[in-house]
């Protein structure tokens, strides 16, 4: 078992790492630097250059030993100049220039470079350049000091950046919110499964008869209903025509209740058609056969036979929703107020703040490959069978 | 054998779906759906060729929240630009909006707009899932690990979730949802392709090719790829209404459509409404969307029964 389980999670670090390669080039490669969304679209170069030295956006993808600096400014005539000056540091421009360096308490000198390289003592300041030089690059600390780099560390230390709307640190903004999404969707799932799995089993106690017909009918009614259909129907007819449920607030369990019952519904047609369809899979199987013929009462069959082997499709698909347990629902909770993750991303998302975007899908994808790794350790622990395969 | 019986054909899958009923009727609205959404197209075109205000986004103040089959006189009025637009009379067959636009001829664009939704996300995902799928699935060994490590990587990323924000990084507009919906649920068919490759991959008719000594390409693409396409069909018939769905669903958001009456946006803008008796416009597109989805959900269904004759015992 120990050994199964090692190989599990030495199965799981690919992934992982899959993960957060695609969240990286996703956001980093692709989205770019936030310094336009987060400073706006008046601010000037010497800001939006400071903001990504700051939070590490101009440094290299992937790995490398000098990296652009976004630092020149055309004047009038056309001839490069700095458009501000540059830190300590180890710079080399394109072209000889002369440079001129100053200090904090007023002191100057000045150098003529060719395309050498040139350091910036702590303490000063690279002012002036002339020359007729296109770009300025600055030396890395090391080859792997790179954007990735710096995400991964950040990510071990758990800093997520800044939320830009609220202000905060991105970790405590997702601590705040974990709470009422787990008081919200915990429910759903519990309430959800029972009640899909009851139907389904109704129907395939009565298969091909009128009840079993009827519920697929059903199903295939309810699925069909968009999502934000069902919100807006729900808080309609059950906060509105007739008002038996709070519509906005999170104070006590009765404010959740309709919520609950919706995402309960929602899913419902889905559930049902799918557990329907693993116990049915199991009917057919040579055991129910022998046991018929050995004379065991139906209802003993459907429940006690069957239903425990249908369980493993059962248990897998109920598994696929823990995930989204902690990523919340993103209509409901926005919907009825409550300050879960889901209404976290939607006002992320309302405001353009793409850290707290971010920290979600990483979230939510780290949380996967931790679910994933107990559900299969779950299965070996259920299923010598799988124990041993492995 | 007699010679009758070696004459008569198998009828194909279009055959066994038009003979019941239900599919038959199905597959006569979709067609319905179809027209809609092509007249709709012309519509918008003719408008952006001729440079006119479109139909279904006229204003007129002085028939807002008019009821469904209200018909109202439209005074004569000058354009900015000095033409003149003479009195006529309207129909409202679904009623009028906040704006007084016409609920029917913005549904009709909505349902353009889901079809164009639905066909371009599918020629995103579709391709490449059946791509990788037979890469993997033909190959084994490394390509395949690598198949199956990116399938893995790709749905561990929480769905909808993953979805806006690849849309907000394309930008807000109908090419950041192509984008975020295609790119990401190319997984599914992916997989089941992948599984049925590996299936066909040892069968005697791709032996016989290799011992031909055709190419791979060859051999993957002309040989193995047709007896699998029944995948393909099913999966466009499930994941045309789930893209429908999450493009309402972003466009409800506002970060999606812009400036076009897609369904997620007439939801959104008809809610507010709701509450003061306005219930026509809601409750149309809800039923519009309601009714493609469920064509669909039902067409996959009957599709996945005649393709796949192993789950013919569940069916009722």
């Amino acid at each position: 078992m120990r050994r199964y389980i090692l190989q599990r999670i030495l199965e799981m670090i690919p992934t992982t790492f899959g993960v957060l390669l695609l969240t990286f080039i996703l956001f980093y490669v692709v989205g770019g630097s936030p310094a336009r969304t987060v400073l706006g679209q008046h601010a000037t170069q010497e800001a939006i250059a400071s903001f990504n030295a700051v939070n590490g956006y101009d440094k290299p993808l992937f790995c490398g030993n000098w990296y652009t600096v976004d630092a020149i400014h055309h004047d009038t005539a056309g001839k490069p100049e700095l458009a501000f000056p540059l830190g300590p540091g180890t710079y080399r421009f394109d072209r000889p220039a002369a440079l001129t360096l100053k200090r904090t308490d007023g002191s100057e000198i000045r150098r003529e470079i060719g395309r050498t390289e040139t350091t910036v003592p702590e303490g000063w300041r690279l002012t002036e350049a002339k020359g007729g030089y296109t770009a300025v690059e600055r030396r890395t600390d090391h080859f792997f000091d790179s954007q990735l780099w710096h995400y991964l560390c950040n990510l071990t230390h758990l800093d997520l950046g800044m939320s830009v709307d609220t202000k905060q640190p991105v970790i405590t903004v997702l601590k705040e919110g974990i709470l009422p999404t787990l008081s919200l969707t915990v429910p759903i799932l519990l309430f959800g499964s029972l009640t899909g799995v009851i139907f389904g089993l109704l129907c395939a106690a009565s298969q091909g008869g009128i009840l079993d017909r009827g519920i697929l009918f059903v199903s295939t009614l309810l699925m069909s209903v968009n999502y934000v259909v069902w919100i807006l129907l729900g808080q309609y007819l059950l906060g509105f025509s007739w008002p038996v449920f709070p519509i906005w607030g999170y104070e006590s369990a009765y404010y959740l209740v309709l919520p609950v019952l919706i995402g309960i519904v929602s899913a419902l047609g889905t559930d049902v058609r799918f557990y329907r369809a693993a116990i049915l899979d199991e009917v057919y199987r040579p055991y129910v056969r022998t046991a018929i013929s050995k004379g065991v009462s139906r209802s003993r069959i459907l429940f006690v036979h069957v239903l425990r082997n249908s369980l493993v499709p059962i248990v897998t698909y109920i598994s696929l929703g823990i995930p989204y347990l902690f990523t919340g629902s993103l209509l409901l909770e926005t919907f009825f107020g409550i300050p879960g993750l889901g209404s976290v991303s939607i006002n992320a998302i309302n405001s353009a703040d793409m850290s707290v975007i971010r920290a979600v899908v990483i979230f939510g994808a780290l949380i996967y490959q931790v679910v994933n790794l107990l559900t299969d350790i779950a299965y070996g622990w259920l299923d010598p069978r799988i124990r041993i395969a492995a | 054998m007699t010679s009758e019986a070696v004459a008569v054909r198998e009828p194909n899958l279009w055959q066994r779906l038009w003979r019941p009923l239900s599919t038959r009727l199905c597959l006569i609205l979709l067609g319905l759906y179809t027209l809609a959404a092509v007249y709709g197209e012309v519509v918008y075109r003719v408008a952006e060729h001729r440079d006119t205000v479109a139909p279904y986004n006229e204003i007129h103040m002085g028939s807002r929240y008019v009821p469904p089959m209200t018909v109202v006189e439209w005074a004569e009025h000058t354009l900015p630009d000095g033409t003149v637009v003479p009195a006529r009379t309207h129909r409202y067959i679904l009623g009028s909006d906040n704006l007084g636009r016409d609920v029917l001829q913005r549904l009709i664009q909505g349902a353009r707009i889901a079809f164009h939704v639905g066909i371009v996300t599918s020629l995103i995902a579709i391709p490449l899932g059946v791509l990788l799928g037979c890469l993997g699935g033909y190959f084994g060994g490394n390509v395949d690990r690598f198949v199956v490590w990116i399938c893995a990587t790709v749905s561990a990323m929480p769905g909808l979730l993953f979805i806006l924000a690849i849309t907000m990084i394309a930008g807000k507009g109908l090419m950041g949802i192509y984008l975020g919906i295609g790119l990401t649920t190319w997984v599914g068919v992916c997989r089941s392709i992948r599984g049925e490759v590996l299936k066909h991959r040892d069968r005697a008719y791709v032996q016989a090719a290799k011992v031909l000594g055709y190419s791979w390409p060859r051999i993957l693409f002309l040989h193995i790829l047709p007896n699998v396409m029944h995948i393909v069909l099913i999966n466009f018939s499930i994941r045309f209404p789930a893209a429908v769905g999450t493009e309402v669903f972003i466009s409800f958001l506002g970060i999606g459509v812009q400036g076009e009456p897609s369904w997620g946006i007439m939801i959104n803008n008809a809610r507010a409404r709701l509450w003061q008796g306005i219930w026509w416009e809601l409750t149309f597109v809800s039923l519009a969307i309601f009714l493609l989805v469920l064509i669909f959900n039902h067409l996959a269904d009957a599709i996945r029964d005649l393709c796949d004759p192993a789950l013919r015992n569940r069916k009722a």
